[in-house]
Order: C-alpha cells, then sequence, then structure tokens
C-alpha cells in the first residue's frame, strides 16, 4: 500500500486510470496503487472531483481503458496522462448504444 | 482479528433464525392494501406490508410473486402472517407456502365479507399473534445461522475503492465462519461476469449463472436503449462512474474471494451456506425485497452518494466511503469508512468495525434506516398483467 494521504488512488498496476480521493485542481499530484507500494507522480491538467477519474498514461481513441485490470471503457478521444477522465472522453465497451 | 461476539436471535420452527420478530400483514395484492393497514392502525406493533401487484398476472411473473410474498412471509424474521387476498384462492397459495415453515399463519379473503368485517375478525388473530411473539426470546445463535445479503447503491468511484472492500472482508469472514450470504444485481456484473463465472463451485451452478446473465442481459440490449443515466445512474455518473463495466467492478469488489456455491432464481431461499448469486435487478428496494424473499435477515448495502432505501423484513446498515456523503447524509449511514480511502485505516480495520456494526444489528440495534422508518417494500415485475 502507497503512502497515506494520496491524492488518487488506482487498483492495479497497470490500470490507466487512478481515482481522486479528494477534490483535486490543475497542478502536481501524487498517488498509488491498492496492490502496490509505488507511488505515481503527475501534472493534473484538469480539476477533477472526488470520486472521478486521472489518467495515468496516455490512451489513443479506441484503446481499451484498463481499470481493475480489466477493460471498463473505450477510449472515444485520444486522452493524455494526467486528463481528467469520463463520460466526455470514455464509453461502454459492453452497451454500445450507450453513449454521453 | 476482531473478538467474536455473541449473537442472539430468534429461532424459527423450522430451524432458521431471525434478527427481528415481527407480526407481518401482508396483502396478496394491491387491492388487499386498504385492509392490512387498517389492521396495523387497529393493533400497532404488527407490520402492514402494502404493495402495487398480485393481479391478473400469469406464468413466471405470477409465479416470481408467489415465491417473493411467501418468501417474505417465511422470512426468520417474521414470527407470524395474517395473509389477506380480494380473492381466497391465491390467498390460499401464498398462506399455503408460508405454512410449511410451522410458523402461525392466519388468512382471510376479502370477497364477501368486505374490509371492515376482515379488519375485525384478523385485528384478533394479529393481536393474539402479536402477543404470543412477545413472548419468543432470544437465544443463542452462530453466524452460520444467518444468512445476510448485501447491495450496493447510489454507487460511485468511493464504493469500489472503500465500501465495497471492506463489506468483502466481511463475506470471506462470514462464510470462513459458516454464515451465508447472498449478493445479485445481475445486469451489474457486465463487464466482469466472467469472474463471477469462474468463481462458481460446480460447472451446474455456473450453467445456471451464465444462463440469467445472458438472459438478463439480453432482455436489456434488446430494448436498444441508450441506457446512460439509467445504468449507470445520473447519481452513479455524478460520483465519477462513466460505465456499466466500471461499476460492476465495484459491485463485484464486495462479493470478497470465496467460492459461489449457488444461482439462485429471483426470491429463491440458498440451500446451504456459503455465497450465492441471485438473479435480480440493482434498483435497490426490488433488489432488497427479493434478497428478503431469499431469507436474508440483515442487509450490507454499501453506498457512494448517499442511497437512503431500508427493508420492513430486513433491516439495511450502510456503510459508506465518501466523505462527502458520510458528512453530508451522516443521517443515514451506520458505517463511515472513509478512512480506507485516504489510506488512514486499512481495510481489515475498518472490515471489524462493519463485522462488529453488523453483529450488533443481530442482536436487534436498530440501523439508521429502521430508525427513519424507510420500509420500502417492491415487487418485482416481469411483464405487463393480462
Amino acid at each position: 500500500m502507497s503512502a497515506p494521504r494520496p491524492d488518487f488512488l488506482a487498483h492495479r498496476s497497470g490500470d490507466a486510470v487512478g481515482v481522486a480521493v479528494r477534490d483535486l485542481t490543475p497542478g502536481p499530484v501524487k498517488g498509488g496503487y491498492l496492490d502496490s507500494d509505488a507511488v505515481e507522480e503527475l501534472e493534473l491538467a484538469h480539476e477533477v472531483p472526488l470520486g472521478h477519474k486521472v489518467a495515468l498514461r496516455d490512451i489513443r481513441s479506441g484503446d481499451d481503458v484498463i481499470e481493475y485490470g480489466v477493460r471498463t471503457a473505450i477510449a472515444s478521444q485520444d486522452i493524455a496522462r494526467g486528463d481528467y477522465v469520463h463520460t466526455h472522453n470514455v464509453r461502454s465497451a459492453r452497451w454500445l448504444s450507450s453513449v454521453a | 482479528m476482531a473478538q467474536q461476539r455473541r449473537l442472539t436471535g430468534y429461532r424459527r420452527p423450522d430451524g432458521s433464525v431471525g434478527t427481528r420478530n415481527h407480526v407481518a400483514i401482508l396483502p396478496v395484492d394491491d387491492l388487499s392494501n386498504s385492509a392490512a393497514e387498517g389492521i396495523a392502525s387497529l393493533v400497532p406493533g404488527t407490520l402492514a406490508l402494502p404493495h402495487a401487484f398480485g393481479r391478473l398476472q400469469f406464468g413466471d411473473d405470477l409465479d416470481l410473486t408467489f415465491r417473493t410474498l411467501i418468501g417474505v412471509g417465511a422470512n426468520p424474521n417474521v414470527a407470524a402472517v395474517i395473509v389477506i387476498g380480494i380473492e381466497p384462492n391465491w390467498t390460499d397459495v401464498v398462506a399455503d407456502g408460508i405454512a410449511k415453515t410451522g410458523k402461525p399463519v392466519h388468512r382471510i379473503a376479502i370477497e364477501g365479507r368486505g374490509d371492515l368485517r376482515v379488519i375485525e375478525s384478523a385485528s384478533r388473530y394479529a393481536k393474539k399473534f402479536l402477543q404470543d411473539a412477545s413472548e419468543i426470546t432470544r437465544e443463542p445463535v452462530d453466524r452460520s445461522d444467518i444468512v445476510l445479503s448485501m447491495k450496493d447503491g447510489e454507487s460511485d468511484t468511493t464504493t469500489g475503492l472503500g465500501s465495497c472492500r471492506v463489506t468483502a472482508h466481511l463475506v470471506d469472514r462470514w462464510v470462513e465462519s459458516g454464515g451465508t450470504m447472498i449478493f445479485g444485481e445481475t445486469s451489474e456484473l457486465t463487464g466482469g461476469e466472467h469472474l463471477i463465472a469462474e468463481r462458481c463451485v460446480s460447472d451446474e451452478v455456473r450453467k445456471r449463472f451464465q444462463g440469467f446473465y445472458d438472459d438478463y442481459v439480453e432482455m436489456i440490449e434488446q430494448t436498444g436503449a441508450n441506457l446512460l443515466g439509467s445504468q449507470p445512474t445520473q447519481g452513479n455518473i455524478a460520483g465519477g462512474l462513466s460505465t456499466i463495466e466500471e461499476k460492476a467492478m465495484g459491485n463485484i469488489v464486495k462479493t470478497g474471494s470465496v467460492p459461489i456455491m449457488g444461482a439462485l432464481a429471483p426470491a429463491e431461499a440458498p440451500t446451504g451456506p456459503g455465497l450465492h448469486f441471485m438473479d435480480t435487478s440493482s434498483a435497490a428496494a426490488e433488489c432488497v425485497t427479493l434478497m428478503a424473499a431469499g431469507r436474508g435477515v440483515v442487509n450490507l448495502f454499501p453506498t457512494g452518494q448517499g442511497n437512503v432505501i431500508g427493508n420492513p423484513v430486513q433491516p439495511v446498515v450502510k456503510i459508506s466511503a465518501n466523505p462527502k456523503t458520510t458528512s453530508a447524509m451522516s443521517d443515514h449511514i451506520d458505517v463511515d469508512c472513509s478512512d480506507v480511502l485516504t489510506q488512514e485505516s486499512t481495510v481489515e480495520q475498518a472490515g471489524d468495525a462493519l463485522i462488529d456494526l453488523v453483529e450488533r444489528t443481530i442482536n436487534g440495534r436498530v440501523t439508521a434506516s429502521e430508525a427513519l422508518n424507510h420500509r420500502e417494500f417492491t415487487l418485482t415485475k416481469l411483464y405487463r398483467s393480462a
């Protein structure tokens, strides 16, 4: 487990997104993974409210978004590390008619 | 490891154990709600269970209504039942089903009598049942006697990161102790249904689970509807969940790591210990009602954005890791595990605190939803009545 009071947490090493555990503002943030001691530091590009997601790496439009070690979405736009990730740039890979 | 608390419960004639001791006034159909509520107002302390359906249903939909009403009456949290229907035949179906448990059941039909005669006559039985139930005492019980159900609602990403992990700690401990658990929410496994299938204890259970899952999702997908805003809900999206798959993974986290021993039809009771899947909707009141019919005696309810649901038959324990919710909606939250989110407490510490609260609830502690009189009793309807 990473150090106390992270800005964001990701479920599994290798996940493409982490979850803000407090309201975050643009700028440097750091977080960790539930399954490792690795610390991830990045430059947040947008405001990300508590519970919303931040990209931990670049994701190209059409690529799988991995969270919990499984595909939880497909990118509907190119996403850069540090971007806010939500329904505006990802979509369900399973329910194809469900789009924002 | 928390020290194991002494548990007490109400042992019923069929050997099952309840955490509450209700005398239920159970209408078979919507037309009988007024009489049921009339009895409950004349005999305070009894529990009327009004609902919206029970007429002109047929086939699988009728079977599910019968199974739900019988299951709720048979629930070990219920000491005795008055069954009221407009017609005698379906009233008998429900009353006979409940009476198999050996608990006291009185039945009465409204046709040929009218509400007031029914209320007068049945109220005398309700009074006697209430007095008799008041002399049933709690006795020592074990975790292996207790069926817990679980459902999460108004989920957000804090449920998957916090409250569902804390619930999973309880699930694994409870099953290790010989207890029984039920989870459900069929469509809310989408994207992780293979993880559930892999944990099924046998090919038979796996096949039954996969059948439930495929049928439910086919029904949803056939509509062609845009489900964003329905599943996930607007509240889920406001809480940060972007897709059904992401929501599903949080739902799955709370099921812990134990094998899945059974795949149950809606409102079907488990026949053995361990973790069981039940085919249900993710709508909170529908799901928790089906699980009450499946004999759940306490429901664990992780919530992110703050779902206020309760159930008249099985107490609902609210667990939240979202610090905004545990602050703004503290009236509704039984267990605040937001420290897990900031990693200031471990899942094990928060999980042991949850076990302690659940065991106190089994022993009679009133939950927030009980104190606030949340009694959502909602039947699941499979299709239109004839």
